[in-house]
């Protein structure tokens, strides 16, 4: 052991062994909630799928299929289409793997960006207390009142507008979506960091000298990550519901691009002749969104035993 | 205001209807400006805005040629109709299926309530309209000899009107709304009533020799009641979003459809008294729940 030592760094061995023995028994109550390791394999399948769709995918998901197709959906199963094909002859089955990988994509750096803001807003919300949290807690209070969704269709058919492209691009959904939906996190964040920051090892942390930066991040977060982890989980299949719903009312992610919910867009004036349309992407949405919730409530039940 | 600020400089603006008539000219478009005051500073124009939101003038919809007020106040009877009746039969059965569920804890009844908690959440709203859409318009479905087809959009289908025909119309549109509410409260209820049942008071109602039933909803019932009050508050915002998608599917003429009508022909004035309204909305409904949570539970106290 070095001469000097860093501030903070020597109850490190005694932490880390308990975090092991905590670690064990996180894995240990996941594993008994059967739906929750169910639900983390379909996500896996899922993202596999969306990985290497440009493998797997049977056909160019916008390649429109004119040797067969005839101005109406082809059926599953007709001229090598398993899923049959969308109202423009393009087949189905890859446009649901393209399809997953813009959702996917969409609703990961979404969350992440969410995670991010709320958890630094958060935090010193949290930490400083006073006009600091005063201020904060107000701008989320308005962020919180007005309803998400209106609020970013007004966002996205104005940046669709006034960037005057046909297509808009999936950093701009992830940018709005993500940068509007932190309040929740940041409320969760602040509410832990209001008691950790009194109790004796951020105390210790204070005494010892460390700054205020280092305190909130190596001390005090770690402490609060459990929580920020299950509400992320629940919020990529909030986030996917939110994209697909942009996308299908014509606000998100633009075609030919297909994303879940842009594929049920035209569906619907179809659907009569051709329910596979309407049926598929929405089934997509369903299972990921099932999936997703399921881990969710399962890493809760892990992490966080005390937790509702 | 940051909002106000960001609509303010979207192209198109309030007077894009104006720009594309050929019968205007540059000359006219200038004069437009001027008599709205729209080539007066930003901040001047929201600080008009927010006074005249303040004696009630919303400003003009461009889309629709009619004060903002008047437009939305004609579309409100429908949506509180669809979001009513969506309302009423989420707490119904959503209370309902909580309380079975948590009578019975980790049953087969328990399970199926459950399950069905977690597929109602996850459900996408829009592509559960569609199923409906298919299952009970588009192709009908045939149930103990009876052929069951409905309306699969609009308000009515006769220009008088008729209650009949009115409920046909309604039957889609707030079941698919009404199953998020169905979903989170059957769930938020469940988990409430089991901690109840656990408490003493509901042990010396039994012991007093009730029978179950007064003791779960004469004694149960209320206290569990209390944590839902701050739920259904909160979902407020949740039924919003979803009767912009139902409506928008079922061709329901209410506030959501107005809205989504009035993003695609960039009516600035109406989204903003639409964001307004619903904003104002949400933050009263916030404050009922609070004074109802302070009403029905007496040790909760506000300083």
């Amino acid at each position: 052991m070095a001469t000097t030592l860093a501030p903070g760094a020597l109850p490190a061995p005694i932490i880390e062994d308990e975090i092991q023995i905590e670690r064990h028994g996180v894995w240990k109550r996941f594993r008994r909630h059967r739906l929750a390791l169910l639900g983390a394999v379909v996500i896996g399948c899922i993202t596999l799928v969306a990985v290497l769709a440009h493998w797997l995918a049977p056909a160019d998901p916008n390649f429109i299929d004119q040797a067969h197709w005839s101005g109406y959906p082809l059926a599953p199963g007709v001229a090598g289409h398993i899923l049959g094909t969308d109202e423009n002859g393009r087949d189905l089955l890859s446009r649901l793997m393209y399809g997953a990988q813009i959702s996917l994509t969409v609703a990961f750096f979404a969350v992440l960006m969410e995670l991010t803001i709320g958890t630094v807003l958060g935090a010193i919300a949290g930490y400083y207390g006073g006009i600091v949290d005063y201020t904060i807690m107000r701008i989320t209070d308005v962020f919180l009142s007005i309803p998400l969704l209106p609020l970013l269709l007004v966002l996205t058919a104005i940046v669709a507008a006034s960037s005057n492209k046909a297509s808009l691009g999936f950093g701009v959904i992830v940018v709005i979506i993500g940068g509007l939906s932190w309040p929740p996190v940041a409320r969760l964040v602040r509410a832990s960091f209001l008691s950790l920051r009194e109790k004796e090892f951020a105390e210790a942390a204070r005494a010892l000298g460390n700054r205020d930066g280092r305190i909130i991040f190596r001390h005090l977060l770690p402490n609060a990550i459990a929580p920020i982890i299950v509400q992320g989980t629940l919020e990529v299949a909030n986030v996917i519901i939110l994209e697909s719903t942009l996308s299908f009312l014509g606000f998100g992610i633009q075609p030919p691009t297909a994303s879940w919910g842009n594929m049920l867009a035209n569906a619907e004036s179809n659907m009569a002749i051709a329910p596979w349309v309407a049926v598929f992407p929405g089934l997509c949405i369903l299972v990921t969104v099932l999936a997703i919730n399921y881990l969710g409530d399962g890493l809760r039940d892990a992490l966080d035993p005390n937790m509702k | 205001m940051i909002l106000f600020y960001i609509l303010h400089n979207a192209p198109g603006g309030p007077l894009a209807p104006y720009l594309q008539n050929p019968h205007i000219t540059q000359a006219d478009i200038i004069r437009l400006k001027h008599n709205f005051g729209l080539d007066r500073p930003v901040y001047v124009q929201y600080f008009a805005w927010l006074g005249k939101v303040l004696t009630g003038d919303l400003g003009y919809s461009t889309s629709n040629s009619e004060p903002v007020l008047t437009a939305i106040l004609e579309r409100l009877p429908a949506t509180l109709l669809l979001i009513g009746s969506s309302f009423v039969i989420s707490l119904a059965i959503g209370v309902g299926f909580g309380i079975v569920a948590a009578l019975k804890p980790y049953s087969a009844i328990d399970y199926i309530v459950t399950t069905f908690a977690f597929f109602g959440q996850s459900m996408p709203v829009f592509w559960f309209a569609l199923m409906m859409q298919l299952a009970f318009a588009v192709t009908g479905v045939t149930a103990f000899g009876y052929h069951i087809a409905l309306p699969s959009a609009g308000i009515s289908s006769l220009d008088e009107f008729n209650i009949g025909d009115r409920i046909e119309h309604l039957i889609l549109p707030a079941a698919v709304l009404s199953l998020l509410g169905i979903a989170t409260w059957s769930r938020f209820m469940r988990s409430s009533m089991l901690e109840v049942i656990r408490t003493d008071y509901m042990r010396t109602a039994a012991a007093k020799g009730l029978n179950r039933v007064q003791v779960v909803f004469r004694h149960g019932l209320k206290n569990a009641l209390i944590p839902l009050v701050t739920i259904i508050a909160l979902s407020l915002p949740s039924l919003v979003a979803g009767a912009i998608v139902t409506e928008s599917i079922f061709a329901w003429p209410g506030m959501g459809r107005l809205f989504i009508n009035a993003l695609g022909q960039f009516d600035f004035s109406l989204l903003m008294g639409y964001l307004m309204m619903v904003s104002v909305l949400v933050v009263l409904f916030n404050l009922l729940a609070d004074v109802a949570y302070a009403w029905l539970d007496p040790r909760v106290k506000y300083d």
